[in-house]
């Protein structure tokens, strides 16, 4: 059973090392004519201001953290499909059970607003 | 340790082949693109390179590769060029898993059509892979220490991570009907015409708007909004460099493509049944025509993809965080309610 990781392991060793060639590639093979006003950060032309390593919005984080909650739950069913017909009964109406206080927790993020954009 | 050999070599001939692939249909996919998109607006598209404008993808990578490689001074250089590996990497690696065809016997030995279609993790393997594609267009913003950059990185991440959910758990509907995680088990179950399509309607719904928002194309692709945001994570990127991304982008619509295919549409199964037509079960032909009938499958739902970007318009980024989980979410968790309640009760 374990010697079918061997070609999985393999594809993605491939994967990455022919990405590495083709960044090395693009870095040899560019051609080499740099000026100090080529190397600034774009800013649609104007001269940028400070830089980008600054505080940005709180949403992107609550939407991250929604994610992970929501994402162990769909871990957590994921044994329990493979599994469905051997389970039988009594583990569908558990995993009910699960998905209604899931869906609990998802209305009160909804209520409070966790799912706000604006 | 011989045995181990054998399928080191069988592995690394079949991994360069389908990385050989991935490019082509890359390139097929460019030239698509820009052919259809061309249709659509009433115009003529590449026609100098080659007969129809067919050498156009080539010529344009021998010119990115050409181009100068310009690294702001205020990036974080090694971030800066790690970001491109990983999207590129992982855009590759997730072939590994995709059936591109049943088996066919070679000298003795069964050899299946992909890496490793038979690891008994593979759709695990898909997803987590996705997940770190989410890595790459971060770090790409973030390292470029560019405003819009940074806003596209940000916006793509919360963008693919918000829909992986509703994704991961209309793909949980197709795993209950078919009972495995094993991607060539669920092409083998739906032998036959018993396409998932039928069985999981509303999870194929989910899953396709998902993978449009997962690859980042139209109308979902915010994180590269040109009018505001430039070129998004990968503003700061030129030459091949750039050419990874846009490698991987199509790459990965080839991958949606393939995984709708193999999920919901038969995969690699024939629509008729090959005895009809004289195949043999375990030939050469049977393999290759099973290859060709997934291939066209592909073909087919990318130039839906490349239909749906030139015809619907983007969406708002509040439309696009309520349909992920206000619309999407509910209802793929429905759908497994749904999906078990049925497989219960008859």
């Amino acid at each position: 059973m374990l010697i079918e990781y061997v070609p999985l392991i393999l594809m993605v060793i491939v994967g990455f090392v022919l990405a590495v060639v083709f960044l090395f590639a693009a870095e040899w093979l560019g051609a080499r004519r740099t000026t100090r006003e080529k190397q600034t950060t774009y800013e649609s032309g104007m001269i940028p201001v400070g830089n980008a390593r600054q505080r940005f919005s709180v949403k992107f984080y609550m939407v991250a953290v929604s994610f992970i909650v929501f994402d162990i739950e769909v871990v957590f069913l994921y044994p329990w499909a493979t599994q469905l017909t051997t389970l039988g009964l009594t583990a569908f109406i558990a995993v009910i059970i699960f998905i209604v206080i899931l869906f609990a927790g998802y209305f009160y993020e909804l209520v409070k607003g966790g799912f706000n954009w604006d | 340790m011989e045995e181990l050999g054998w399928i080191l070599l069988e592995a690394l001939i079949k991994a360069l082949v389908i990385f050989t692939l991935i490019l082509l249909a890359a390139a097929t996919l460019v030239y698509i693109e820009r052919k259809f998109s061309a249709f659509i607006q009433n115009r003529i598209g590449p026609n100098r390179a080659g007969p129809k404008g067919l050498l156009q993808p080539f010529a344009d990578v021998l010119k990115l590769f050409m181009k100068e490689d310009i690294v702001p001074d205020a990036a974080n250089k090694n971030l800066h060029r790690l970001a491109p590996i990983i999207s590129l990497g992982v855009a590759i690696a997730v072939y590994a898993v995709i059936p591109l065809g049943s088996s066919f016997e070679l000298a003795g030995r069964t050899i299946y059509m992909g890496v490793a279609p038979n690891v008994n993790i593979g759709i695990l393997f898909i997803l987590a892979m996705t997940s770190v594609g989410v890595y790459g267009i971060t770090l790409a913003g973030w390292s470029s220490n560019n405003k819009y950059s940074l806003l596209g990185g940000l916006r793509s991440s919360a963008q693919m991570i918000s829909y992986e959910l509703s994704m991961g758990l209309a793909i949980m509907g197709v795993i209950m009907v078919s009972g495995s995680l094993n991607l060539n088990d669920i092409v083998i179950h739906q032998s036959g015409w018993k396409w998932n399509v039928l069985l999981q309607p509303l999870g194929f719904i989910i899953f396709l708007v998902s993978a449009f928002a997962e690859t980042n194309r139209t109308p979902f692709d915010l994180p590269e909004a040109e009018p505001e945001l430039v070129g998004g994570y990968n503003t700061e990127y030129t030459g091949m460099k750039f050419g990874m991304f846009f490698l991987a982008e199509y790459g990965n619509m080839a991958t949606s493509s393939a995984l709708i295919a193999t999920l919901y549409l038969g995969g690699w199964q024939l629509p008729f049944n090959p005895e009809w037509v004289g195949l043999q079960e375990g030939s050469v032909w049977l393999a290759l025509a099973q290859f060709a009938s997934i291939v066209i499958k592909i073909l087919l739902l990318s130039c839906f993809f490349i239909w749906v970007r030139w015809t619907v318009p983007r969406f708002r980024y509040d439309q696009l965080m309520n349909l992920g989980w206000r619309v999407l979410l509910p209802l793929a968790l429905l759908n497994v309610i749904a999906t078990g309640a049925v497989m219960f009760l008859i």
